[in-house]
């Protein structure tokens, strides 16, 4: 579990976050939703440390991160797994280089038993025989995905995923949704994902938190999301007609 | 001054919080291939060319009968160990392999494979910049001992083949009043100019904001902030090592 409290963030005199407060549970998928330039991606980094909050504190599994001596953080960063907004898949190296880099450097694991790990994780992503393409030569739907397998190829225990599916068909925006649902179900991981796609809200949503101006407007889980009475969030659900659609029938 | 200070701050990281040995020796090896890869074709070129068309022109500079053909030898020779290997090279080293490194890290930036690093644990800037740091402090200084001998070597066939002066006559040159510190300071300051280029360029790079435009400028200002270093204290190191 991730118990986000009070945490504060601007840049100068702008500020992106306001006093959020937040459990993030384990086992579950859950959601950061909000319209673009809200604060969702900042909200992430705060949480993994790449951004440092202005003031507030971050418990992973009761372990304070913020204050934490350099090697407990670094312990904790090794628990993490990131999949970023645009894959960032290091561009030298192969598709199973990628993969097979976060082991290299944080185990100690003799190379074949590695190489299993890494084609385990490909095999989960439904990747297999792309081993020794570069990033360069495959899809952005396969970058993602092999993103994702590269965030959970060590066994992480906190998964972060930004915007997970945008720029990819609806087809292959589900899939994606469903293995991060099924990866957190599975390994029983706290996994975090920013979005702002309705459909991923819909299909994976179990605990969702609505950020707007800086603020926690709202939090619940996708069958309530449609009945909030939040204008904000009303005004984000049913931006699309679908939607609208759907609501008053 | 401020990004003086940032810079100062960003060089001390790098020795924070470092990965494997084996790791950063591996890195640096290929940090070592690229870097040479990168730039000795040109750099060889270049010293081949210079030398010779410093021949050609200080022979015909030399009107004065009383002075023998044999000063184009010791003059090319001087000229190259002093300024022209270490120095000419830099600037050359900062346009390819300067702004290749900032174009590499601001890439890396733009694209969150830093901040992907920075996830995992690993101390970024020590992981990406040191082996391109030692690399190029292996590097540079064989570039540079490599540029004197084509230059030399330029000289001598511009001798040969331009017939302005004898090649007797340009080896007793090269022979005649050598003072071998003028090696050891070409050498200290290869070290140094390949310090600043790759640790400026690094500094340029790594701290890109924006997109692919900005990655593009962060290499611009990298050729030309190292260059304006490399003159600089080009001046200096002469100021202090050769002024007596
Ligand atoms: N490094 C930074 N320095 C200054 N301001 C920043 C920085 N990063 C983000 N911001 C500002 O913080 C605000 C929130 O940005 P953020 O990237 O979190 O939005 P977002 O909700 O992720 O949007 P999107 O859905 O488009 O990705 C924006 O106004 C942005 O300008
Ligand atoms: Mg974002």
């Amino acid at each position: 579990m991730i118990e986000v409290k009070n945490l504060v963030k601007s840049f100068d005199d702008k500020v992106v976050l306001d006093d959020i407060s937040v459990k993030f549970e384990k086992g579950k998928t859950n959601l950061i939703i909000g319209a673009s330039g809200s604060g969702k991606s900042v909200m992430l980094k705060n949480i993994v440390g790449l951004f440092k909050p202005d003031s507030g504190d971050i418990l992973y599994d009761g372990r304070d991160f913020i204050n934490a001596h350099r090697d407990l953080k670094t312990d904790i960063r090794r628990e993490i797994g990131m999949l970023f907004q645009g894959g960032a898949l290091f561009d030298s190296m192969t598709v199973e280089q990628n993969v097979k880099f976060p082991l290299d450097i944080l185990t100690k694991m003799p190379e074949e038993e590695k190489l299993d790990r890494v084609n385990f994780c490909l095999k989960r992503v439904k990747l297999e025989n792309t081993n020794k393409r570069m990033p360069s030569e495959i899809s952005g739907g396969m970058q993602k995905r092999v993103g994702i397998a590269r965030a959970i190829v060590n066994s992480s225990q906190y998964l972060f995923c930004d915007e997970p599916n945008s720029g990819l068909d609806p087809i292959t925006s589900i899939k994606i949704d469903r293995l991060l649902a099924e990866i957190t179900e599975e390994y029983q991981i706290t996994t975090v994902i920013v979005t702002h796609d309705m459909n991923s809200v819909m299909e994976i949503g179990e605990y969702i938190m609505f950020l707007s101006n800086s603020h926690k407007l709202w939090e619940g889980n996708s069958d309530d999301i449609m009945h909030s009475g939040v204008q904000e969030l009303d005004e984000f659900v049913f931006a699309n007609k679908m939607m609208r659609k759907f609501r008053d029938q | 001054m401020k990004s003086l200070g940032k810079y100062l701050l960003f060089i001390s990281s790098l020795f924070k919080n470092r990965e494997s040995f084996k790791t950063y020796v591996k890195l640096t090896l290929d940090e070592c291939m690229l870097v040479g890869i990168n730039s000795i074709v040109l750099v060889g070129l270049v010293s081949l060319f210079i030398g010779a068309v410093s021949t050609l022109q200080t022979a015909y500079n030399l009107v004065n009968p009383l002075i023998p053909d044999s000063v184009v030898g010791l003059v090319v020779r001087d000229l190259t160990i002093l300024e022209l290997a270490p120095t000419i090279t830099a600037i050359i080293f900062a346009g390819k392999v300067g702004s290749s490194i900032a174009g590499n890290l601001g890439t890396m930036r733009i694209t969150e494979q830093i901040d992907a690093l920075e996830v995992m644990g690993i101390n970024s800037s020590s992981y990406l910049v040191l082996p391109k740091i030692v690399g190029t402090l292996i590097m540079y200084p064989l570039l540079v001992i490599l540029a004197g001998v084509l230059a030399i070597f330029g000289g001598f066939l511009a001798a040969k083949f331009g017939g302005v002066v004898s090649t007797a006559d340009y080896f007793m040159g090269l022979k005649m009043d050598f003072n071998q510190f003028t090696v050891s300071f070409a050498l200290i300051k290869s070290v140094v100019f390949g310090f600043l280029v790759s640790s400026i360029s690094s500094y340029m790079g790594f701290f890109t904001r924006g997109g692919a435009l900005e990655v593009g400028q962060a290499s611009t200002r990298a050729v030309t902030v190292s260059c304006i270093a490399i003159l600089f204290s080009d001046f200096i190191l002469a100021q202090l090592l050769l002024v007596r």
